[in-house]
């Protein structure tokens, strides 16, 4: 499974949001978008998996255009795992994961869907959270729930929106290792938002800067989170210490950029 | 490894448990409505035992095979039972538009009176009461208007759906349709004649006493809605996932397949209609569509697969006891059963909800 991104542009009310966007991610790939805030980053996640329609461009999953495919058929190859889920109503775990094999499911449930759900929460190590009220989990045991749905979907491609935004460092690194796992031992493809340029810096295979709807520098992390860049993109002075040959970057002060 | 694999079996053992306890409220329920069918349909001026009704009833399907005296079997047979079949359509069909209304709109404050169908089908009748100004005349010209103007309302809602406004507003749009055909049906009121304004009142209690059948095609209005509603409920079942999955977000709801807008769309036609078909002919019963669901949610949870049949049995349920009560309280006068809904319900409502620990939506 390979994705391709093809010179993606997206307008909000004549506003570019991306501005010419072209990936290409390769199978059993961590690929890490990094960016400030309001660079796009999450509508490049939504337009790749045809949440939003692009103004133009096309995302090609091993050749086949996501806005050709029919919807159930794309929620089999290309999982989605949210910021956050909105509340509602009150379900357990076990049925917020379930759902995730809603494309797959026509209305009975079988034997196999609750296997894969089990193999999922045994996979993030979420037994004893199965069935509690979603609701009353904490953020980062709820991303893992949400990733679990995903997983449950059987995808070749994952798409992450700041998976690690809301959480304390012990989730953040379990659910980085969880991804870097996932990708290594099943093989599927994972495309995450995140703002932390140290988590990326040690987890991604590969990291994409974007700034104003560009990818500013694609590559691995030595190459793209180089000072210049950050600079550049961020307005930002770092330092950087090696950190067993990646990056680890301090920030030390917002500087004025010229453009 | 044994004990890995024993975690995972007892934790899918206990979920399918949970499961099949939903399964068992909703066969309690079942046979709760019928027990009430049959009760209900023994009640009333003429004496006719439970155990004459049941046999009756039973008559009309294996005949020869009961002892049944023919005045009680008349009097269930033409005079009874339309009526309570009525309260079971109805109960059941404003129910369901309610779930669905509050799962597409994920709001719990959705259903057909807040979204002013109820309200719009109230102007029509006053309308056609009131000026007897109709689409179409005759003797039907309360009724098709009534559904008429309903129609209109969820058509207005449509319209701002299709402006891909966030659920709120639609909400918002139809309170305010809401208040708008409120004010039309109290300025006719105030136009109107003494014995006509008391029609329109009476019109707007609700009840089930206009219910009829025949023999013949559409079999009359207890056959319309219940083609109305055969034609609805199992597409609405049929969708349970997609209604399940649009509570997790539109987004994540797209990205697991479901066509959000078209569902959208769809089924606030399809719940306008169900609503609409039964209100023309009951006149407004504003309080199933909002309160059963949320009764039956805080029983069985919000899994769509279970909540759609156990909020169509509540609601049956529901107005049925509502009915019977409101024809033995003060027999041989009929309570409006709209009051009597309110005044039984709304204890239960308060009840599950101030046992809800937490948040409850």
């Amino acid at each position: 499974m390979k994705l391709k991104v093809k010179d993606l542009t997206f307008s909000y009310r004549s506003n570019p949001i991306l501005d010419g966007v072209t990936l290409e991610i390769e199978p059993s790939e961590l690929f890490a978008i990094v960016g400030p805030n309001g660079t796009g980053k999450t509508t490049l996640i939504k337009c790749i998996d045809a949440i939003l329609k692009p103004t133009s461009g096309s995302t090609l999953l091993d050749g086949d255009d996501v806005s050709d495919l029919d919807t159930k058929d794309l929620a089999k190859r290309i999982g989605y795992v949210p910021q956050s889920a909105p509340r509602g109503s009150p379900i357990t775990v076990f049925d917020a994961i379930l759902m995730g094999r809603r494309p797959h499911i026509q209305w009975r449930v079988t034997e196999d869907d609750l296997d894969k759900v089990m193999e999922m929460v045994e996979l993030l190590k979420i037994e004893e959270l199965s069935l509690r009220a979603f609701d009353e989990l904490s953020g980062g045991e709820r991303q893992k729930v949400l990733i679990a749905r995903a997983l449950c979907q059987d995808p070749e491609v994952l798409l992450l929106d700041e998976p690690t935004s809301n959480l304390d460092i012990r989730h953040q690194l379990e659910v980085m290792k969880v991804m870097k796992m996932i990708t290594k031992k099943h093989g599927i493809l994972a495309i995450m938002a995140i703002h932390d340029l140290n988590l990326a810096s040690r987890y991604a295979d590969r990291i994409g800067m974007m700034y104003q709807g560009r990818i500013e520098a694609v590559g691995a992390s030595q190459d793209v989170l180089t000072p210049e860049n950050i600079r550049r993109v961020y307005g930002v002075e770092v330092s950087l210490i090696n950190d067993g040959g990646k990056p680890y970057i301090i920030p030390i002060e917002p500087v004025e950029v010229k453009a | 490894m044994t004990s890995e694999s024993s975690i995972k079996s007892s934790i899918i053992k206990e979920y399918t448990g949970l499961t099949r306890k939903k399964l068992h409220v909703i066969i309690f329920l079942s046979l709760l409505l019928i027990f009430l069918a049959v009760l209900s349909a023994s009640i009333g001026s003429a004496d006719v035992s439970l155990k004459e009704t049941y046999f009756a009833i039973l008559e009309r399907f294996f005949p020869d095979h009961f002892d049944v005296n023919p005045f009680a079997y008349t009097v269930i047979w033409e005079l009874r039972l339309e009526r309570v079949l009525m309260g079971v359509l109805a109960g059941s069909g404003l129910a369901i538009a309610g779930v669905v209304m509050q799962a597409i709109l994920k709001n719990p404050l959705a259903s057909p009176y807040t979204l002013g169908i109820a309200s719009a089908a109230s102007f029509g009748a006053s309308l056609a009461i009131i000026l007897g100004v109709g689409i179409v005349g005759g003797a039907h010209i309360i009724i098709a208007n009534a559904f008429l103007f309903s129609m209109v309302a969820a058509l207005l809602i449509y319209g701002f759906s299709l402006r891909k406004t966030s659920t709120e507003t639609m909400i918002l749009a139809g309170i305010a349709i809401m208040y708008l055909f409120t004010a039309m049906v109290a300025s006719l009121q105030y136009v109107g004649e003494a014995e006509e304004v008391q029609e329109v009142v009476y019109w707007m209690f609700g009840s089930l006493g206009r219910a009829n059948w025949s023999s013949h095609f559409p079999y009359g209005n207890i056959g319309i809605i219940s083609i109305a509603l055969g034609v609805t409920i199992p597409y609405l079942f049929l969708k349970s996932w997609d209604f399940n999955a649009l509570g997790t977000g539109d987004e994540t709801a797209k990205s697991l397949g479901v066509k959000v807008e078209w569902i959208r769309i769809s089924c606030m036609f399809l719940a306008a209609l169900i609503t609409a078909s039964i209100i023309c002919f009951t006149g407004t019963i504003g309080f199933i569509g909002l309160v059963c669901p949320h009764i039956t949610r805080m029983v069985i949870g919000s899994d769509h697969r279970f909540l759609l049949p156990g909020s169509c049995l509540t609601g049956a349920v529901l107005l049925l006891s509502a009915d019977t009560l409101a024809r033995v309280v003060v027999a041989p006068v009929i309570l409006p059963v709209g009051i009597v809904t309110s005044f039984m319900g709304v204890p239960l409502f308060v009840y599950l909800l101030m046992r809800q620990r937490g948040g409850y939506w």
